[in-house]
């Protein structure tokens, strides 16, 4: 039934399978034919600026939005045509917050335990057993409006897993959370993935979260323009990122490109040069062309450099609308 | 029907319930605006409304009280519209949304507890029904009970639809007074249909809540029908608010199901 599966080795059919998948909005493209394919056990990264299209790429994977055309494959069941048995192994945390703020803690869990027909003592173990790994144990009897937004993004973590997904889609899950429950987050989803093999997409742009992520993919203006692991998308990038700052960058982009023989990339009104042994062109360049030069900085390539790299745009700077 | 469909309707409409007592502002406002709108408007009209067809002793208190139990089963049921618009503002609805139920559980939940609601308030209110000079028999409480039940159930249903529809509740002042005040205004609530104009007369007619209405007098004054005045038969009557009630949540169920 489905012919183009990358592990046809492997029996049982991939998380997710994607074929096709345009979607519009009125005149306005959000997908253009995207394929994709997450393995089992895998933790998954959409990485995009926002209006670039990843937001609808969730909706369509957490069953909100019906694809208009194209092919969604959850666990090898078709989205479109069995949504009910897919949603049973979906567990989704949007970026709105899904609890609500007049019910306690325990409340909320209940009520998401009585959608997925949860028995009553496999909710009970469950739920203990989620609160108390994430820390929010104490607060169960507690309304949701008095909890921090921390303390309520992990509820709607606890949520989320509840009833046991294999599939777990999270929407910006770090949003409102400080670096240190950021990390905190990113390790228990690496725990429950080694401990449950469960896999999760989720969408981000934070930079830091992406590393953690088995593998990542690139959504920009509707396509996906790349998917590889961290490592090895960061690898294309030859060596290091020197950044340069002037008042004239055309002009000094000629220079560059003369006396070094290297093209620098025209970011932001910042000149990009990527090549190895950075920090030696730096010296190489602030000598070259004396007082021209108000900064000039290297570093390793980030993902953010990937993305530059691949887009010829700054992460932020691309920043459109994208409807809900 | 899975387990889920059935536990989440339970959950849903026990989530409408805790939620309302849990904001009190909301009964003040299903209860005594109804409340002020009798006493005003029945001690305003007490010297110049008669309705057709009634005893003298009838007064505009007496006639309006009825009509105002209906405006409470309506109130409730456009605050509890309200509440589903902010679900789906919060984010609430989506986690529901994405949950394996079928939409129709998600309505079916929605609409048992907003009837709930409206259910209770309306009781409360009977309790004044002497006061409006309506003596309550057991046999009478029991059958308004019936009566509260379907048509809280249609106008819940009915909110839905529209709710189920809407992003944001900005629009909704325009749907209520354009839509949901003209459909109790015109179900003899206020004034029956023997005194209408005859075209208002024949949009009465057609009105669904006119049925209710007059199901609700029928039920009230079960030992007294001659104080009624001229309303549709009881038998009518219920069978019109029970296909009112299944055709709003047929309605609401088919737009949720459009929902994504």
């Amino acid at each position: 039934m489905i012919a183009a599966r990358p592990s046809a080795d492997d029996a049982v059919p991939a998380a997710v399978v994607i074929r096709g998948l345009s979607h519009r909005y009125g005149e306005r493209r959000a997908l253009a034919s995207v394929d994709l394919d997450v393995h089992r056990g895998e933790i998954f990264g959409l990485l995009g600026p926002n209006g670039g299209g990843k937001t609808t790429l969730f909706k369509v994977l957490a069953t909100l939005t019906p694809a208009q055309e194209g092919r969604v494959e959850i666990f090898g069941e078709d989205v479109a045509r069995a949504p009910l048995a897919v949603r049973r192994r979906l567990g989704v945390v949007f970026q709105h917050p899904g609890l609500d703020p007049k019910l306690t803690v325990e409340e909320n869990l209940r009520c998401h335990a009585a959608l997925y027909g949860l028995a009553r003592s496999t909710f009970r173990t469950r739920s203990a057993t989620l609160l108390e790994r994430l820390g929010v144990a104490d607060r169960a009897r507690d309304r949701v409006e008095t909890l921090s937004g921390g303390l309520a993004r992990r509820v709607e973590l606890a949520k989320g897993l509840l009833h046991g997904p294999e599939l777990l889609l999270l929407d910006e899950p770090s949003t409102g959370l400080d670096p240190g429950a950021r990390r905190d987050f990113i390790d228990y989803l690496v725990r429950l993935r080694d401990a449950e093999g469960m896999t999760v997409v989720l969408t981000t742009h934070g930079m830091e979260e992406a590393e953690r992520c088995d593998r990542v993919g690139f959504v920009n203006r509707g396509t996906l323009v790349a998917v590889g692991t961290p490592h090895a998308l960061k690898s294309e990038i030859g060596g290091d990122v020197v950044v340069v700052q002037t008042s004239d960058p055309d002009r000094l982009r000629e220079r560059i490109r003369e006396r070094f023989g290297c093209e620098a990339r025209l970011v932001d009104g910042a000149l990009r040069v990527e090549l190895p042994r950075g920090h030696e062109f730096v010296r190489a360049v602030v000598d070259a062309f004396p007082g021209e030069i108000t900064a000039a900085t290297f570093g390793k390539p980030t993902l953010e450099d990937v993305f530059v790299h691949l887009t010829g745009h700054q992460f932020w700077a691309a920043e459109g609308r994208e409807s809900p | 029907m899975t387990r889920a469909a059935v536990s989440s309707v339970a959950a849903l409409w026990w989530r409408e319930i805790v939620r309302f007592v849990r904001q009190p502002s909301r009964l003040v406002g299903a209860f005594a605006q109804p409340l002020l709108f009798w006493v005003l408007l029945g001690g305003g009209f007490s010297a110049s409304f008669r309705a057709p067809g009634t005893p003298a002793d009838v007064g505009a208190l007496q006639y309006f009280y009825p009509g105002i139990i209906a405006l409470v089963l309506l109130f409730t049921a456009i605050f509890a519209t309200i509440a589903v618009v902010e679900d789906r503002k919060a984010g609430f609805l989506q986690g529901v949304l994405v949950a394996p139920i079928p939409r129709a559980s998600i309505v079916l939940g929605q609409a048992l507890g907003g009837t709930t609601l409206a259910l209770v308030q309306g009781i409360l209110f009977l309790i004044l029904a002497p006061l409006a000079g309506i003596p309550l028999t057991l046999t009478s409480v029991a059958m308004v009970t019936v009566v509260l039940v379907g048509v809280a159930f249609a106008l819940t249903s009915l909110g839905l639809v529209i709710a189920w529809r809407m992003e944001s509740t900005q629009g909704f002042h325009a749907i209520m007074n354009l839509i949901l005040m003209p459909i109790w205004l015109l179900s003899g609530a206020f004034f029956p249909v023997a005194g209408a104009p005859g075209w208002l007369g024949w949009v009465m007619r057609l009105n669904p809540l006119t049925y209710g209405m007059a199901a609700l007098r029928r039920a009230l004054y079960v030992a007294a029908p001659t104080r009624i005045g001229a309303v549709p038969p009881l038998g009518i009557s219920l069978l019109a608010t029970l296909a009112f009630a299944l055709a709003t949540f047929a309605a609401a169920t088919a737009v949720a199901r459009r929902t994504s």
